[in-house]
This record gives C-alpha cells, sequence and structure tokens, in this order.
C-alpha cells in the first residue's frame, strides 16, 4: 500500500488551490493510495530494458518553422475574461509573488 | 525605505568570503513564439500577440519553434556547453495571473545544454573563469501591471493589469555553477558576468539584448561564509536586476546585508529579494516555502528534442567569432596600448570605432573622436555612448575637414554639438555657424605681432631656443581670433617670425 497520507492530501491540495473539508481529505487520502498503487502495477509488467516513456508515441524533433501565424485582436482575446480594463486582462491582487 | 542595517563593504569582505550565482534569462528574437505562432515583438499593443496557445485555452496543443531550439544550441555552445543528445520540455506548476496555463512549460532534469564555463574578463584584465551548470529553453510569462496601492508596487495594489504579448516568448535560462573565490571583487564580476553573456547573445544574432526592455534579466544569489569555511552560507536570490550597474550595486548590497545578518548572530533567511533602482537596496520578497513545489513532470503535450551530433556541427560552424577573440584581433589590429584599448572596451564603444573605422577613419581617429568627444557628451546625458546617435560617416566627414585645415579640433567639437542638435551636416553647420579657421596669413600675423609684443619676455625666450615657451604665445594668437586659427600655421608663423627653427 502506498504511503499517502492525510497531510499529503492536504498539502496537494493547497499546491492546488482546491478546497477540501476533513471528510474529504480522509476519503482522498484513502482513495489516492489505491490509486497510486494501481498505476505502480505497470511497473510490473514493463522489465529493466523498457524505458520510461513520456509520451506514447515514438516520435522526436516535431518542430514549426519560425513564420508568423494567426493572431486574436485584442476584443477577441479579451472576449472570454471575467473583468478587463485598458485591453488588458484584470485580476485581483495576487500577493503572493511567482 | 529600507531598514537593513549593513556593514561596510570592507569590513564585510574582513570577515567573510562571498559566494554567488547567476541566472541569466534571454529572451530570444525569434519572429515567432516558443510553442505559438503568434508574433515574438516588443512593444505592441496589449494582447495583441496572442492566440489560443498563448492564452492557455483548453484543447490545444503547443509547437515547438525550431529557430528558438537552434538558437538555444548556440547559446549552448557559445557558453562552451555539452548539447545535450536528447531532452524533453516539463511544466512547471503555479498559479499566477502571469502564466494562463497555470504552468509554464520549461526544462528540468533534462536542459538542452549543460556543464559549460565562460571566461570573463575584469576591467583590469584579469580573467575569471565563471561554470556554466546548464541552460535550458522555457517561456516568458505575461506582464503584469499592478495598479491601485500608492507606489506601483505589488503591496498594496488593489487589482493588476495582465497583457499577455510577453507570454511564449522563447527564453533560455542560464545557470552557473557557484562562484567562489571571487572577494571583493564579487560586485564588479557580477557585472562583468552579466555583460559577458549579454555580448555573446548579441553577437550569436539570437536576441536583441536589451536590458532596458528585459531582453535578459538576471537574478543574482549571494551568499557568505566565513573565510576559510568550506561549506556554503545560507543565499538570498535577488529577482529584478535588470541593468549592468543594478547587477554590481546589488550584489555589493547583498554582501553587506548578509554581513550585519550573520554578525548579529542570526541566519539569513533563505528568501526572494527585490531590488530597488531608486534607493539601491533589496527588500524582502517572500521566504521559500511549499509553495515552490512546483511539481515538474515531463510536457506530455511535446515530444522529446533530439539534437543529432551533425546538427550541433552544422550550427557551431555557422557560430561568429566569439568577442574575446574578436578584441584580441581588434586590438592587434588597430594598434590600441593595453590602457587605450581597455578604455574603450570599458566604455562600450567597441562597435561604434569599429564602425567609424570601416566608414574611412583611421584607428586614432575614431579612438580620439569616440573616447576624446562622444563618450564624455553620452555620460552627461546619461545613455549609452552609441545611443547618443553619432553617424560614422559623421566623424569621417568631421576629420577630413580638420585634415584639410578647414576647422580646427576645436570647432569640429563644435560642429559635432550642432550635428548631435539636428542643424543639419557638417557642412551645413560650419556655414551655419560662420566656423572656419581663420588661416589668411595677413590676419594672423596681426594677431601674433600683438601676442609678441604683450608678452615680450616670452618672445625673448623662444628667441633663446626654449621653442616650448611657444605656447603662451599661440594661446594668445587663439585667443585673439576667438579659437578660429589653424594653429599649427599660428605655431609656424610664429617661429618663421622669430627666426627660429623648431
Amino acid at each position: 500500500m502506498a504511503a499517502i497520507n492525510r497531510d499529503d492530501v492536504a498539502h496537494l491540495a493547497r499546491l492546488a488551490h482546491i478546497e477540501m473539508s476533513a471528510q474529504e481529505l480522509d476519503r482522498m487520502a484513502g482513495e489516492l493510495a489505491v490509486i497510486v498503487d494501481s498505476v505502480k502495477s505497470v511497473s510490473e509488467a514493463a522489465g529493466d530494458d523498457v524505458p520510461a516513456t513520456s509520451h506514447p508515441i515514438p516520435l522526436t524533433n516535431v518542430f514549426r518553422e519560425d513564420v508568423v501565424g494567426h493572431t486574436f485582436s485584442a476584443e477577441q482575446a479579451l472576449s472570454g475574461a471575467p473583468d478587463s480594463d485598458d485591453n488588458r486582462f484584470k485580476v485581483p491582487a495576487i500577493l503572493d509573488e511567482a | 525605505m529600507s531598514t537593513d542595517t549593513i556593514l561596510s563593504f570592507e569590513e564585510a569582505m574582513e570577515k567573510y568570503d562571498p559566494v554567488l550565482g547567476f541566472e541569466v534569462h534571454v529572451e530570444l528574437n525569434t519572429k515567432t513564439k516558443m510553442f505559438s505562432s503568434a508574433p515574438n515583438v516588443f512593444g505592441d499593443e496589449p494582447n495583441t500577440n496572442v492566440n489560443e496557445v498563448d492564452l492557455g485555452m483548453p484543447g490545444v496543443l503547443p509547437v515547438v519553434n525550431k529557430t528558438a531550439i537552434e538558437s538555444s544550441i548556440k547559446i549552448g555552445l557559445a557558453l562552451n556547453c555539452k548539447i545535450a543528445e536528447y531532452c524533453r520540455f516539463s511544466r512547471k506548476q503555479y498559479f499566477y495571473p502571469d502564466t494562463p496555463k497555470n504552468f509554464q512549460t520549461s526544462q528540468y532534469d533534462e536542459p538542452i545544454a549543460y556543464d559549460g564555463y565562460l571566461d570573463v574578463e575584469l576591467e583590469d584584465g584579469t580573467v575569471f573563469r565563471v561554470e556554466i551548470e546548464r541552460a535550458h529553453m522555457e517561456e516568458d510569462a505575461g506582464k503584469l501591471t499592478h495598479m491601485g496601492g500608492a507606489t506601483g508596487r505589488i503591496q498594496g495594489a488593489d487589482f493588476s493589469l495582465v497583457d499577455y504579448n510577453r507570454a511564449g516568448v522563447p527564453l533560455v535560462e542560464i545557470v552557473t555553477k557557484p562562484i567562489e573565490g571571487a572577494g571583493s571583487r564579487a560586485p564588479e564580476l557580477a557585472k562583468a558576468y552579466v555583460a559577458a553573456v549579454r555580448e555573446i547573445v548579441k553577437n550569436l544574432g539570437v536576441s536583441d539584448a536589451k536590458m532596458e526592455r528585459g531582453n535578459v534579466r538576471c537574478d543574482a544569489n549571494v551568499s557568505l561564509r566565513p573565510h576559510g569555511r568550506e561549506r556554503f552560507g545560507i543565499r538570498s536570490e535577488t529577482k529584478n536586476v535588470n541593468s549592468l550597474r543594478a547587477v554590481e550595486h546589488a550584489v555589493r548590497y547583498e554582501i553587506q546585508r548578509h554581513a550585519a545578518v550573520l554578525d548579529s548572530g542570526e541566519p539569513v533567511i533563505q528568501e526572494t529579494r527585490h531590488w530597488h533602482e531608486d534607493t539601491r537596496t533589496t527588500t524582502s520578497g517572500r521566504a521559500k516555502s511549499d509553495a515552490d513545489d512546483y511539481r515538474y513532470f515531463p510536457e506530455p503535450d511535446l515530444v522529446p528534442v533530439v539534437a543529432s551530433r551533425e546538427w550541433v556541427e552544422e550550427l557551431r560552424a555557422t557560430l561568429p567569432e566569439p568577442p574575446a577573440e574578436r578584441r584580441k584581433r581588434l586590438k592587434a589590429d588597430w594598434g590600441y596600448s593595453d590602457l587605450e584599448f581597455r578604455d574603450v572596451v570599458n566604455a562600450g564603444v567597441l562597435d561604434e570605432i569599429e564602425e567609424t573605422i570601416a566608414a574611412g577613419a583611421t584607428a586614432s581617429v575614431a579612438r580620439k573622436w569616440w573616447m576624446g568627444e562622444i563618450v564624455g557628451r553620452a555620460k552627461a546625458a546619461d545613455v549609452d555612448p552609441g545611443q547618443l546617435g553619432v553617424q560614422p560617416a559623421t566623424i569621417v566627414e568631421l576629420s577630413k575637414m580638420v585634415e584639410a585645415g578647414k576647422i580646427n579640433n576645436k570647432m569640429a567639437s563644435q560642429v559635432l554639438d550642432g550635428v548631435l542638435a539636428g542643424e543639419g551636416t557638417p557642412e551645413e553647420i560650419v556655414e551655419k555657424r560662420g566656423l572656419a579657421v581663420v588661416s589668411d596669413d595677413g590676419a594672423l600675423l596681426e594677431a601674433i605681432d600683438a601676442a609678441l609684443a604683450a608678452q615680450p619676455d616670452v618672445a625673448e625666450k623662444i628667441r633663446g631656443g626654449k621653442v616650448q615657451a611657444i605656447g603662451a604665445i599661440v594661446g594668445g594668437v587663439m585667443k585673439a581670433t576667438r579659437g578660429q586659427a589653424d594653429a599649427g600655421r599660428v605655431r609656424e608663423l610664429i617661429l618663421e617670425k622669430l627666426g627660429v627653427t623648431a
């Protein structure tokens, strides 16, 4: 059984900006452990001769030539924004700088 | 503003040994962005150089810009790095409005370039080797403007406005290994290192390299340890250090601040510091916390980049002459002394002098104009010499007029002022301002007679063979003609008059 405890879930929830109740944290700790174990079973199927991959298709070097394509107008870009000002997206002040 | 206690730099150096580290972000000057075909252009109307990829809309797929990869490999090669045969992009997760996807596409454990070095030349010619840990590819974030509040800073802001034109602009982040052994030259080395990186990427043609536009940005890590101790101290990372002068000042300030903290017996806090150009101090940003848990994982929407050795060698063959080697060649070609050449380099007019010589000036004339006339004017105007807008052709024209005896050096300097003030071509300004050397010997002889009569003792000395005393008489004539005489001709006439051969 993978060791995913309640604190791990609370930590992940905080990182992901997801608010979770105490009850949800308890339940998720159990569920996540099962999920991680299930995924882990894949490594039992793959032997040492199978390298880890991040992509299902064995492709490399898919490139685009450096040629300008289409853009949005500012109006289009902002059409889905909850709020805007001066052709820019307007967001609440966020103190925690990245 | 800052309430930090600091030690004097000298005292800090007596007690502690600084260790530096730099992360320099270089914006590539590709036509399009790293993962989208939107234009990579500075200064356009907000949110017009964006498309669905830059805005992180659901279901969109990034596609890597081939030119950006090639530029990154070139930077790696110019920094004497190894180029990864195989590398991937990774997602760096964080929530901040400058990154609409909620992750930045970057590279994590597989940078495209690694294990390099850069030999950095300090002002007195000392060469210091800076080891490069890695250079990796990533994308720039959007630009936030904090509104409301008194300072325009984030503290106290009511809201922020976001322009995503910069989001997705290709970046190469160059990370050094810890730099030890710089001692009291640490601030100078910091400046010289960033200058050297900027010079390299500009020389490669892969970046516009304008620090004032943020094309080259530096985060400076500083830590101190007592002399003789091997283990590093706790470091601070100063962000927003975006001019060469600021890099030097920020490193110096952080050394002084750390020293005072350590002296008080407190530990240095590992944190981000913000540089303030106005007060030349740093303020605390935020402490490193679990928010720095970026949960990198390989970007599933992009396939790996494989740089075949053939491709790398092809790119290597296109690299221009490295700046340091170019300097050696130019110094030999121009015949400048060590000191003359170093002054030219430090004044930042190497390109300008090269262009002026290419336009037809001799090496000594080009140096005389740039170092003697233009650098001083630039300093007074607080701009880089190259930004004054002096054209090489103007210098060539002015020096031809001086050689032809049409104007003297003093007038030529006035004509340059006129050119910079937009009064026209040198020819026109000479005409308009009535600047022309008085070469009518009659008028000169009259002034010479007067000057000799005014200083009979000097005239006697010259007759007696003390030719070096002639300056006083020449000076009198120049004064009488309001500087419009050809000093060389005046000298000849005086000697002739007094029957002395020089």
